[in-house]
């Protein structure tokens, strides 16, 4: 009789060969797209050879350098912001006995996961516009609000998963050593919580970076984004430039995706 | 000395955790949450003549969603252009949520029956396009499926096809972009109820004489539900409310209500019914999501 393979009660026939597909799927388009970041010719379908020609332009060109600045500093404040709001919110509703109001804090909290994006993006127009008109005020502060906003619950999620696994032993111990309040916050909780901390920070950056529907709809002239910079280049196709600056984000994204993993990893 | 009770005490405590949350509900109302309650006023105005409102009550735009007033002889008829829209929006979503399932159910299965060690591999290689912005995903497909695009490419080559075939700009290419955009959304909920799963019920389902596919349709897939109920809200969701993929993707003939409700607030000049269908969509997602928590909260003593 022909060789055959024990029986396993955890397969199922043709299941691995589609979670191969699946996989090779989902990463073809985008090997596709760093690859053409990399082609040297001027057409899009031809391969002319490695070349770090696009990156170079891509560098060079004052709308790119621009938009870049302008990403980092709303992601940067909206981390900022959503990172601070996060960590105060987490501690009001971790390792506390169930009180009233709880669920809706919740729900406000976690809003942004919920609604949809476009919805959001109609409303903040709608509301900035009017503020727009009453104060004359059109800087990037009403990004900045915006993108803190949506960026609260991602903060807030990994900070609260940290806080329910630490139990209270450490900070009571702290307590009776004498320490007030404000010591046992800034010696123990702090210090214990800071990873989850970092991981929400990240998390809203990368997410703030990311964000198309909300800034296209909120942004005044001349505050294009990387991305609302790179949909507004799209026409039959994708340029080597917008490729270019894809794979760069990318990269960017990768590494931070590396670092809080690393952050939440358990250690056991 | 004042003494202190029990009650005092747990009632200094709600009111620091109140303050605690106090400056992310302030956020949140003032920069997500306050502002819909903008449009859902906005949805009972008039339109303006270029763009904006006019102050005088009335549901017009409501019904508008679904009617229209004929400009020769000013007879209601159906709004055929809007179903279409809506059609395409509910067909494409619902497509794209079985697809996600046929393919993120084995990609789930696979990751749970591997050993220990490589899962967190295998999980952050889902996770990682994932976090990749949703935009690049989209160029991507669009790179591999246009018509000088890789695929194309490679039929051509291969002599299999004489021409390009169009897939972009169909509602094909937007099928294609949701399901590659939103399938880790369905693998991760599925991937947490099967790791979940009791192999050994499996495995008396074997000793009794059950088939594979018998053990999968009645041990495997009912308890695992909650999971794949998840995936399907979370795929189905987004999906109903996409915006970039259709645009980038769709053109601009094959419209999603994302791109319908920004119409209504560029060309269309329409706000009001712009936000009437924004609520519309709030109302439809907001009922999936209850659903779900209901399924949820009744299927829970199983797990």
């Amino acid at each position: 009789m022909a060789e055959r393979r024990p029986f396993s009660v955890t397969r199922l026939p043709g299941f691995t060969a589609i979670a191969i597909i699946t996989f090779a799927l989902l990463y073809a388009p985008i090997a596709t797209l760093v690859a053409f970041s990399f082609n040297g010719s001027e057409s899009i379908a031809i391969w002319g050879g490695f070349s770090w020609r696009w990156y170079a332009i891509a560098w060079q060109n004052t709308a790119v350098q621009e938009a870049t600045v302008r990403s980092l500093v709303i992601a940067a404040s909206a981390a900022a912001i959503a990172g601070t709001v996060a960590t105060l919110a987490a501690l009001g509703t971790t390792r506390t006995r169930p009180f009233r109001g709880q669920t809706l804090i919740y729900v406000l909290v976690n809003q942004p996961l919920m609604v949809p994006e476009i919805v959001t993006a109609v409303a903040l127009l709608i509301f900035f516009s009017g503020i727009k008109l009453a104060t004359g005020y059109a800087g990037l502060g009403y990004l900045i609000l915006a993108h803190s906003a949506f960026c609260v619950p991602f903060a807030y999620l990994p900070i609260r998963a940290r806080l329910e696994g630490m139990d209270l032993s450490l900070e009571t111990a702290a307590c009776d050593l004498y320490a007030d309040r404000f010591q046992t916050f800034r010696h123990v909780t702090l210090p214990l919580m800071a990873p989850g901390i970092v991981a929400g920070v990240m998390l809203a950056f990368i997410i703030s970076l990311d964000d198309v529907v909300i800034t296209e709809f909120v942004k005044s002239a001349g505050q294009d984004t990387l991305p609302t910079y790179m949909l507004g280049q799209l026409r039959r196709a994708v340029t080597p430039e917008v490729n270019a600056i894809s794979t760069a984000l990318l990269a960017l994204t990768v590494l931070l995706l590396t670092v809080f993993f690393l952050l939440t990893r358990k250690r056991d | 000395m004042r003494p202190t009770t029990e009650a005092t005490i747990e009632a200094g405590r709600v009111r620091r955790n109140w303050l605690l949350a106090a400056p992310a509900l302030a956020l949140l109302l003032v920069g997500a949450s306050g502002p819909l309650l903008i449009v859902l006023v906005y949805s009972f105005l008039e339109p303006g003549e270029y763009s904006g409102v006019i102050w005088n009550f009335t549901p017009q735009a409501w019904f508008e969603i679904f009617l229209k007033r004929d400009i020769f002889d000013g007879t209601l008829g159906v709004a055929d252009a809007h179903l279409t829209i809506f059609w395409r929006s509910a067909r494409l979503s619902l497509l794209t949520t079985l697809i996600t399932i046929l393919l993120g159910f084995p990609t789930a299965w696979f990751i749970a029956t591997r050993p220990q060690s490589q899962r967190a591999l295998w999980l952050f290689l889902i996770t990682i396009p994932f976090w990749t912005n949703l935009l690049i995903r989209t160029f991507a497909i669009m790179e591999v499926i246009r018509n000088q695009g890789v695929l194309n490419t490679l039929l051509l080559r291969a002599g299999l096809i004489t021409e390009p075939i169009q897939i972009l700009y169909t509602d094909t290419a937007v099928l294609i972009g949701m399901t590659y955009v939103y399938l880790p959304l369905m693998v991760l909920p599925l991937y947490a109820a099967i790791d979940r799963f009791d192999f050994r019920l499996a495995e008396a389902g074997y000793d009794l004489y059950a088939s594979r596919l018998q053990v999968l349709r009645r041990v495997v897939l009912p308890l695992v539900r909650p999971g794949l109920i998840a995936g399907s809200i979370l795929v189905f969701v987004p999906s109903l409310g996409a915006y970039v993929t259709p645009r980038v993707l769709g053109g601009g003939k094959n419209m999603m209500i994302g791109n319908f409700i920004e119409l209504q607030f560029g060309q269309g000049r329409n706000w009001p019914l712009g936000a009437a269908l924004s609520m519309l969509l709030l109302l439809i997602v907001m009922a999936a999501l209850l659903l779900y928590v209901r399924v949820s909260s009744r299927e829970k003593p199983h797990g």
